[in-house]
C-alpha cells in the first residue's frame, strides 16, 4: 500500500497518546535531543489525568483524582513546579467511614496516629505497617527499572536478576521468609493474622484491591499492596494537586514543549504505518501521515497492537496472547455538584479534606466483590471519596463543593447491560453517601457516573481498566503486559510501548513513561 | 453410520470402509486422525509397485479439511503460510507449511483455491484453534469440513487412462496442481492433479454419499489397468522416494513438541523454497529472518546408504568410530524403483553439505539375534525418484 509520507516533517519519534506515560516519556525523549511529536486524540492532554466541568461552574479530575504514585525525583527533574504544578493538599489523610459508631482515622501515609481501632490493633500497627514498608522499600527499584529479559544470555538482564535477588536477601532471614511467605497471599489472611478491628482490616484491605479485578480473598492481593506501598516510595503521599489532576498533565505538557517537544491535539492516530517490517510513522485518522523511526504508544496494549498496528503484522501467537489480555475494568467514578459542605458523620475538618473510604469490613468488601464476578454491580459496592474542593475552591463556586468517588464493584461487562442499570447504580451509590452523609442527597444539584464502559469510551482505553490491563502474577514485571512485549519493546522494530499496561502499571506514576525513553535511548545508542 | 455414544465407537469409519473391508486380505487396519483406514490390503510389495506400475486407489478421507472463505481469506491465508498464496490462481493447489511465532513448523498442507474469496485448507492434524486464533482480525470464515468431503488418491502410470475410461472427458487436460470439475452420470467429482506418490496422479473429491458410487465405477473401469487399493504402507515407500515428509515421521508439530529443542523450521527441514519473505508479514517470519541470518544449526537431508538394510531410527556419525552423533535417521527404506538404500536425516552442521560422507549405525534383527553394522552414507539431493510422466501434459495414455 503506498502511503504518501510527508517527507517535508520528520521526527525522530511519536509518542501516541498524550495522557502523563506519554507526555513524560515526550519530556524525557525531548530532553536527550530527540525531535518528539506527541500525538493527543482528545483537545487536550492528559488522558485519565484530566480536569472536566461536569456541570457549570462545577470541575474535577475525572478519572484519577490522588496524586501519590508519582516519583518526587521525576516531578523535580522535570521542574514540573515551574511550569504550575501546585499541590493544594500534600498530605492527604485516611479515614475509614462507618456507619454505626465513629470513623477510623489512619492519619497520613502508614506512620499516622491510628485512632479509633482496638486497642491490641493500635498497638500491633505500627510494626506491621513497618514491616510491609521495608519489604516494600526492597521492591522499590523494580518500580523505576526497566524488567529484565528471562532466558538471555545478556549480561545485564543477569545482572539486574542476580541485583533484585541481593535486594531481597539484603532484606535479613526474617523480613525474606515473610517476603516469601506472604507474596503469593491473599491480603484477607494477612490481615486476620495480624488485627482484629473489621474497620481497619476493611480499610487496609481496600488499598489492596483498589483498581483491580480482585476481592481481598483472591490470591495475589498481598502483591498488589506491596506493589502500590512500593510505588509510595519515594513518592509523595496522598495529594492533590491545585487545579486537580489535569493540572500535573498541563504542567506535564508546558515541561515536555520547554524540552523541545511539539504537541498536537485533536490528531487521532488511525493507524501505525510499517515499511519493510520497521515503523515508518502514523497516518492520522485525517489521512495525514507523519514519517518517524520511532513510535511509542501510550495507548494500551489492545488498542495499540490490534487497533493501531493490525493483527496481519504480527504472528498468531502473539495475537492471541494480545486478545487473552485481562482488560477489563472494575471500577466506576461518581462525580457529585454539592450545594453544601458534606457532613460524613463523626468526619471533622482534617478528615474531610483528606481520603475517605467505605469498605467497613474485608467481608463487606469480598460479598462487594462477588456480585461483579457474575456479571452484576456490587449490591453494597465500596467507595474511595475525595471532596476536592475543600481543598482547592476554584473547583466549585463560591460556598459549593464537588464530590468525586471511586466506586467499586462495577463491572465493564454486565450481564444486564449499562444501558439500563446505569441510573439504577447512581441511585444506590447516593443512597450509601446518603446513609454517611445524612442530608447529602438534598444537596446534589448535579451528577456524573463514568462505568468502565464510559471510561473506555471518553478516554479511549479498552475496557475502561486503569491499569490498561489487570495488575496480576502473570501479567506483572518480566510479563507485563506480555512476553514478547514486556521491554517497552515490542514485535515490530522502531514501536515502543509506554502506558500503563507496561510496567509498572496505571495510576498516575509516570514510571511506564521514563522506563520507555530510556530504553528508546538505549536502543539509538546501540 | 452407527449411532452408538463416541466411546463405544472410538475409530470413525470412512465412506468407502465397507468397500476397503471387503477387499482387505489381512485384515490389517490403522487409526489415522480418528478414522479407521486400511495399512496394507495384500502385500506391500505388490501395493506398491502398482503405484509405479499401474493405478492405485488409496482412501484419504481422514486428511484434516478447513473450508477458508471470506472477503479476508486471501489475507489471512497470506499471514497463515509462509508462501505468497496471493499468487495462486483460483483451481491451483499449492504445497504449503506454517509456522508458529518462534518460526517452527506447525503442519504441512495444501491449499486449494476454490475460488476468488475460497480455499480449502488439508492438513495433517486437527488445528482449529491455531487457525481461529489467526483469524483475529480478518474477515474470514472457517469451518472443519472434514465429514463432509471423501477423497481418494488415484495415483500411478495409468491413473490418467483410468480415469477417461470411468468417464472424466478431458482429464488428459489437467496440469499439475490444477483443479478440475467433472459429472459421471448423476455423480459429482472434484479433481485436482496432486498426489503423496510423486508419480502421475489425482485426489477425487466428492460427497460422501456418491463415494461408493464413484468407487465401484472406478473400479470397474480401472480393471484393464491394473487398478488395486493400496494401504498407508506401500505409499509411505513411495513417498519417501519423492522425498515428501511426514508429519510426526519427519518431524514433529510445534504444537505438540515439549522440548523446545525438537521443534523443526522450514529451514531445517529444507523448505526454505516455500519461504517467502518478500510476501509481507507472516507468522514465524521475523524468527525465520534472523534463523536464516545466522544460519541454521541442522538440515533434514536425503542419505544414500551402503548396502540394502534400511536404516530405521539409525543414529548417524561424523565417522566410522561412532564417537561423535551429529543426528538421526527420521525415514528409511529401501526403494524397490531406485534399488538404492535410502533415507532421510536430521544432520547438524556443517554435515548436511550435499556430498558429506556420514556413517549411519543400522540395526538389524535376524532370527531375534541383534546386529549391528556401521554402513557409509552420502548426503544426497531429494527427490530420490522424480519420473518425467508426473508432469506431462498431456499424459502418456497407457
Amino acid at each position: 500500500m503506498a502511503n504518501a509520507v510527508s517527507t517535508d516533517v520528520r521526527y525522530d519519534c511519536i509518542v501516541i497518546g498524550g495522557g502523563h506515560n506519554g507526555l513524560v516519556c515526550a519530556a524525557y525523549l525531548a530532553r536527550s535531543g530527540r525531535s518528539v511529536l506527541v500525538l493527543e486524540a482528545a483537545e487536550r492532554v492528559g488522558g485519565a489525568a484530566v480536569t472536566r466541568d461536569f456541570a457549570p461552574g462545577y470541575r474535577v479530575s475525572s478519572c484519577a483524582h490522588l496524586l501519590h504514585l508519582m516519583p518526587q525525583a521525576m516531578i523535580k527533574e522535570l521542574d514540573l513546579g515551574a511550569y504550575g504544578f501546585k499541590l493544594a493538599n500534600a498530605a492527604m489523610p485516611t479515614t475509614a467511614l462507618s456507619q454505626s459508631g465513629a470513623p477510623l482515622a489512619l492519619g497520613v501515609g502508614d506512620t499516622g496516629a491510628l485512632m479509633g481501632a482496638s486497642r491490641a490493633d493500635t498497638l500491633a500497627y505500627p510494626a506491621y505497617a513497618a514491616r510491609l514498608r521495608r519489604l516494600a522499600r526492597a521492591l522499590q527499584p523494580i518500580m523505576t527499572s526497566v524488567p529484565p529479559r528471562l532466558g538471555t544470555d545478556a549480561w545485564s538482564d543477569r545482572l539486574a536478576l542476580l541485583r533484585m535477588a541481593w535486594r531481597i536477601r539484603r532484606l535479613g532471614r526474617s523480613d525474606m521468609r515473610e517476603l516469601l511467605r506472604i507474596v503469593g497471599m491473599n491480603v484477607y489472611d494477612l490481615l486476620e493474622e495480624h488485627f482484629d478491628t473489621p474497620l481497619l482490616k476493611g480499610a487496609l484491605g481496600f488499598d489492596a484491591v483498589l483498581g483491580t479485578n480482585f476481592g481481598p480473598r483472591t490470591p495475589g492481593t498481598v502483591l498488589t499492596l506491596l506493589y502500590r506501598l512500593a510505588a509510595h516510595e519515594g513518592s509523595s503521599i496522598l495529594a492533590q494537586p491545585v487545579g486537580g489532576l489535569g493540572a500535573l498533565s498541563d504542567a506535564l505538557g508546558k515541561a515536555a514543549i520547554a524540552a523541545g517537544a511539539t504537541i498536537r491535539t485533536g490528531a487521532a492516530v488511525g493507524r501505525i504505518s510499517l515499511q519493510e517490517d520497521r515503523v515508518q510513522g502514523v497516518v492520522l485518522q485525517s489521512g495525514e501521515a507523519i514519517a518517524a523511526p520511532v513510535v511509542i504508544s501510550s495507548c494500551d496494549p489492545k488498542t495499540t497492537f490490534l487497533g493501531l498496528l493490525g493483527s496481519d503484522q504480527l504472528d498468531t501467537g502473539f495475537v492471541r496472547r494480545v486478545s487473552h489480555l485481562r482488560s477489563r475494568g472494575l471500577a466506576a467514578k461518581l462525580h457529585l455538584a454539592l450545594d453544601a459542605r458534606p457532613s460524613f458523620t463523626g468526619l471533622g475538618a482534617e478528615g474531610l479534606a483528606g481520603r475517605l473510604l467505605i469498605a467497613p469490613s474485608l467481608e463487606f468488601i469480598e460479598h462487594a466483590y462477588n456480585h461483579a464476578k457474575y456479571g452484576e454491580f456490587s449490591a453494597e459496592p465500596i467507595f474511595e471519596i475525595t471532596v476536592p474542593s475543600v481543598n482547592d475552591p476554584s473547583l466549585a463556586p463560591p460556598g459549593k463543593h464537588v464530590l468525586s468517588a471511586i466506586i467499586q464493584y462495577a463491572p465493564y461487562t454486565l450481564a444486564a447491560g449499562w444501558d439500563r442499570q446505569q441510573q439504577r447504580f447512581m441511585d444506590l451509590a447516593i443512597d450509601t453517601l446518603e446513609r454517611y452523609a445524612p442530608g447529602l442527597r438534598a444537596s446534589v444539584s448535579c451528577t456524573e457516573l463514568l462505568t468502565p464502559r464510559d471510561i473506555e469510551q471518553q478516554f479511549r482505553i479498552t475496557g475502561g481498566h486503569w491499569h490498561h490491563v489487570d495488575l496480576a502474577f502473570d501479567q506483572f514485571f518480566m510479563v507485563r503486559p506480555l512476553p514478547g512485549a514486556a521491554q517497552y519493546q515490542t514485535p515490530v522494530a522502531g514501536l515502543y510501548l509506554c502506558g500503563a499496561g507496561c510496567h509498572p502499571g496505571g495510576g498516575v506514576m509516570g514510571a511506564a513513561g521514563r522506563n520507555a525513553a530510556q530504553q528508546v535511548l538505549k536502543a539509538g545508542a546501540r | 453410520m452407527n449411532n452408538a455414544p463416541h466411546f463405544k465407537q472410538p475409530l470413525l469409519t470412512t465412506p468407502f470402509h465397507a468397500r476397503a473391508r471387503a477387499l482387505s486380505q489381512l485384515d490389517s487396519f490403522i487409526p489415522w486422525a480418528g478414522y479407521t483406514t486400511v495399512d496394507v490390503f495384500s502385500s506391500v510389495e505388490q501395493e506398491y509397485f502398482a503405484i509405479r506400475n499401474a493405478t492405485t486407489v488409496y482412501d484419504l478421507t481422514p486428511m484434516v479439511k478447513y473450508r477458508i472463505a471470506g472477503p479476508g481469506a486471501t489475507a489471512y491465508l497470506n499471514r497463515l503460510v509462509t508462501r505468497d498464496v496471493g499468487k495462486l490462481k483460483p483451481n491451483r493447489v499449492a504445497y504449503c507449511v506454517w509456522c508458529n511465532d518462534a518460526g517452527h513448523l506447525i503442519d504441512d498442507g495444501t491449499i486449494f483455491r476454490l475460488g476468488e474469496s475460497e480455499y480449502r485448507l488439508c492438513t495433517a492434524e486437527r488445528q482449529i484453534d491455531w487457525l481461529l486464533d489467526s483469524a483475529i482480525g480478518f474477515d474470514v470464515e472457517i469451518a472443519e469440513v472434514t465429514e463432509e468431503i471423501a477423497a481418494l488418491a488415484l495415483q500411478g502410470p495409468t491413473s490418467c487412462a483410468a480415469l477417461k475410461d470411468y468417464g472424466l472427458v478431458g482429464i488428459e487436460a489437467l496440469k499439475p496442481f490444477e483443479i478440475r470439475h467433472f459429472a459421471v452420470g448423476a455423480n459429482e467429482v472434484m479433481v485436482s492433479r496432486t498426489g503423496f506418490t510423486g508419480d502421475l496422479g489425482y485426489e477425487l473429491w466428492m460427497r460422501p454419499e456418491q463415494a461408493e458410487g464413484i468407487w465401484d465405477g472406478l473400479m470397474a473401469a480401472g480393471s484393464a489397468r491394473g487398478i488395486r487399493p493400496i494401504g498407508s504402507m506401500a505409499l509411505n515407500v513411495a513417498r519417501i522416494e519423492a522425498g515428501f515428509l511426514l508429519p510426526n515421521a519427519d518431524f514433529v508439530s510445534a504444537e505438540q513438541t515439549i522440548y523446545t529443542e525438537r521443534a523443526r523450521s522450514p529451514l531445517e527441514l529444507g523448505l526454505e523454497w516455500l519461504v517467502d519473505f518478500k510476501k509481507g508479514h507472516f507468522t514465524g517470519r521475523r524468527a525465520l529472518l534472523a534463523e536464516e541470518r545466522r544460519g541454521v544449526r541442522r538440515r533434514l537431508v536425503g542419505l544414500d546408504i551402503d548396502g540394502n538394510k534400511p536404516a530405521h531410527n539409525a543414529l548417524v556419525y561424523d565417522d566410522r568410530s561412532g564417537k561423535r552423533e551429529i543426528g538421526s535417521v527420521t525415514s528409511a527404506v529401501w526403494s524397490p524403483t531406485c534399488k538404492r538404500n535410502i533415507a532421510f536425516a536430521m544432520l547438524a552442521a556443517p554435515h548436511f553439505k550435499l556430498g558429506s560422507e556420514v556413517w549411519a549405525d543400522i540395526y538389524l534383527n535376524r532370527e531375534l539375534v541383534w546386529e549391528r553394522r556401521m554402513v557409509r552414507a552420502r548426503v544426497v539431493d531429494k527427490p530420490f525418484y522424480a519420473p518425467e510422466r508426473r508432469r506431462v501434459t498431456p499424459p502418456a495414455n497407457h
